[in-house]
């Protein structure tokens, strides 16, 4: 199906892109580890307040990076006038939505990842024990995160103040989101699954679905710049 | 047209202050300050109204192209983010003699504020976007965007604040109401439900006399 | 309607009574232009005349706020997809992705245009524009003519009926230019329309079967090229868009 091959070679030619400059991932990892010490140095005097807050803390670390790398989703395509060459490519203009959403989605999993061991060593959360349930709320939480954020990440692009305007557009929209994901994070953390969070869950899953689906309907309004 | 407007809503209005002070009673449990309600609970309401506006004129901006549906849209937000000041605003003037503080982390209070920076953010963007054709399309994805993370907004918060306790309300509402008060809380709604039309009105003219000032 | 219709068939480009007004500002006041398929046109003007509007528009990356653009057959606001897909524009940037290999920028393009080729094809192509020692090579070790020859190849890929191209002389030395000038011959000389924007008298001049120049936001000028000099052209150039302020 071209729809979905199109999509895919938008995913191939940013991992590519990414996998020989390096510059996305090596930036997110020091930002990370950085984001760690803050939180130590602010937080970290009581272990049992920092052990409450792990929750919040995780997440605060997830959208701070998720901010910076979201905010650099289309920075190579303002080279070159390659945004002018998206456009002008011939068909339905949502699968390079789909393609960078994609593509967002795994490095910002990829960082959360690197950051749940950052947080396991440094602040001796057992994510281990947890991981399948703890995995799901984090991807569920993510693909939100990732699909408003690929979106408003196109149309800040080209507007000046970007840095300003991105994070003051994407946060209020994604309180539902942060709030969903810390509330079922703590029921894995404190160890009571996810079956009292249900809600919450559902909660993730619609907001997703919302936000994928304008994703679709609205990329090709954006993508005239 | 307009002028006719006008004065319905001056009379509305005088309608709804005359209500609001004079007809209904003081309330027995919180005394005189209880009457910003009729002022905070229409404002909120009509602050939905307008972002139901918002979203179908975008929606609309979206499909047709057409620039009047845009200056519906702007100027809805624009009296929309107007009104939610005002129930933010009128609930804090209402919270300080009742909980003692300004601000209180409360559901609805919460999701309003939210909702108030959803929208300063629609107005941003307008403002920052040089072309008025790209702000147009931008705004109305923000828009739309805002529109439908309303309810979103609204659960997260309330269940937020309700701890360890499934949902069960919609919306935590006022328990039944003597008629006197329902027909104060009406008339105000008219009233600034009118003061919306009269506003939006206006500043959609002004849009359009803009744009014609520099074709 | 029937006459109508075939005489939009007789086009590749029409434009009638175009206007384009930005922040306030009308760049494009009354532009009328009909160009016949296998024809190349040359479009000089000023800066700010309004060559890169006009482009633009017939490229589907603006919209006039008045009149009719139709390209290719289609109307270039109501049926852009459809412009696009049989239409190439070339401005200054080559579109390409500097951490990409050649190849791999020509694959980018051509599956995103949903007409994925095997690499065979696509080093034909880098060949044809002399660009094949190169394939494996990253963009960023590319010169601006290598990245402008790279844009042709990509444009051969799409196989467009019509191409729009803005300044494509521009930062090219001598040889470049020459091989681009050589380029649009054989484009021509196979059917295709061309549509460029200059400002050098000597370079596009060439190959071009008109001259239309653009002043004051409407076309002063539409003569046919076969008889002119370049120093005729930049005569006629001066005295009539010498009041562009």
């Amino acid at each position: 199906m071209s729809y979905a091959r199109r999509a895919w070679i938008v995913l191939w030619k940013d991992a590519l892109a990414e996998r020989r400059s390096k510059e996305a991932l090596n930036a997110l990892f020091f930002f990370t580890l950085l984001l760690l010490f803050i939180f130590q140095f602010t937080l970290g005097g009581d272990r049992e307040r920092l052990t409450d807050a792990l929750p919040g803390l995780l997440w605060l670390g997830f959208v701070l990076s998720g901010l910076v790398g979201l905010g650099r989703a289309f920075l190579t395509e303002r080279d070159h006038d390659c945004w002018e060459g998206l456009l002008l490519s011939p068909g339905d203009k949502s699968a390079i939505y789909l393609g960078k959403l994609a593509g967002n989605l795994l490095l910002m999993l990829l960082v959360e990842a690197i950051m749940l061991v950052l947080f396991g060593v440094f602040f001796n959360l057992d994510v281990g024990r947890h991981l399948p349930a703890l995995a799901g709320v984090v991807v569920l939480g993510t693909v939100g995160f990732a699909a408003v954020g690929t979106l408003f990440a196109a149309m800040t692009a080209q507007v000046r103040a970007r840095e300003l305007l991105f994070p003051v557009l994407l946060l209020p929209v994604l309180v539902p989101v942060l709030l969903g994901s810390v509330k079922a994070t703590e029921a894995v953390l404190a160890g009571e699954g996810l079956g009292g969070v249900t809600h919450w869950l559902k909660l993730l899953a619609a907001a997703d679905a919302v936000y994928v689906a304008v994703g679709v309907l609205t990329f090709d309004a954006i993508l005239e710049g | 047209m307009t002028r006719t407007l006008g004065w319905l809503v001056v009379l509305a209005l005088v309608a709804g202050l005359v209500m609001g002070f004079l007809v209904a009673p003081r309330d027995a449990a919180q005394g005189n300050v209880q009457r910003i309600m009729y002022v905070h609970v229409p404002s909120v309401l009509v602050a939905y109204l307008a972002f139901a506006v918002v979203l179908l004129a975008s929606i609309v901006y979206l499909t047709t192209r057409r620039e009047s549906a845009d200056r519906i849209g702007h100027a809805s937000a624009e009296v929309g983010v107007l009104f939610t000041g005002i129930t933010i605003a009128s609930g804090a003037i209402w919270g300080k003699p009742t909980w003692g503080t300004w601000w209180t982390w409360d559901a609805r209070l919460t999701s309003v504020a939210v909702l108030f920076v959803m929208y300063l953010g629609y107005l941003l963007v307008r403002g920052m976007v040089d072309d008025r054709e790209r702000a147009a399309r931008y705004s109305a994805v923000v828009g739309i965007v805002a529109a439908l993370d309303v309810p979103l907004v609204h659960f997260s918060v309330y269940w937020w604040r309700t701890l360890h306790q499934p949902p069960t309300m919609l919306k935590p509402g006022p328990s039944a109401m003597p008629g006197v008060f329902v027909a104060t809380l009406l008339v105000n709604l008219a009233a600034l439900a009118l003061v919306y039309v009269f506003l939006v009105t206006k500043r959609v003219a002004l849009l359009r006399r803009e744009e014609e000032a520099l074709a | 309607m029937s006459r109508f219709d075939s005489m939009m068939a007789d086009f590749a480009i029409q434009i009638s009574a175009l206007k384009k007004i930005y922040g306030g500002r009308p760049i494009l006041s009354d532009v009328n232009l009909a160009i016949r398929p296998g024809e190349a046109v040359a479009l000089l003007g000023a800066n700010g005349a309004g060559k890169t509007t006009l482009l633009r528009i017939l490229a589907t990356l603006s919209r006039p706020s008045r009149g009719t653009a139709v390209v290719a057959g289609h109307d270039c606001v109501k049926h852009a997809e459809r412009v696009r897909e049989r239409v190439g524009f070339v401005a200054h940037g080559a579109w390409v992705y500097e951490d990409l290999t050649a190849l791999e920028n020509l694959k980018f393009w051509t599956t995103l245009s949903g007409r994925p080729m095997s690499a065979e094809t696509l080093r034909v192509a880098l060949t044809a524009v002399d660009l094949d020692r190169f394939a494996h090579a990253r963009v960023r070790t590319f010169s601006v003519g290598m990245k402008r020859r790279l844009a042709l190849a990509r444009l051969t890929l799409s196989h467009p009926r019509v191409i729009l191209l803005d300044e494509p002389f521009a930062g090219l030395d001598q040889q470049a230019g020459k091989w681009v000038d050589e380029y649009l011959a054989a484009f021509k000389a196979g059917g295709g329309t061309v549509l460029l924007t200059t400002h050098s008298f000597g370079r596009g001049l060439g190959v071009a079967d008109r001259i239309v120049i653009l002043a004051g936001g409407t076309v002063v000028l539409d003569t046919p090229a076969a008889t002119l000099s370049p120093d005729d052209v930049r005569r006629l150039y001066e005295a009539h868009a010498e009041d562009e302020a």
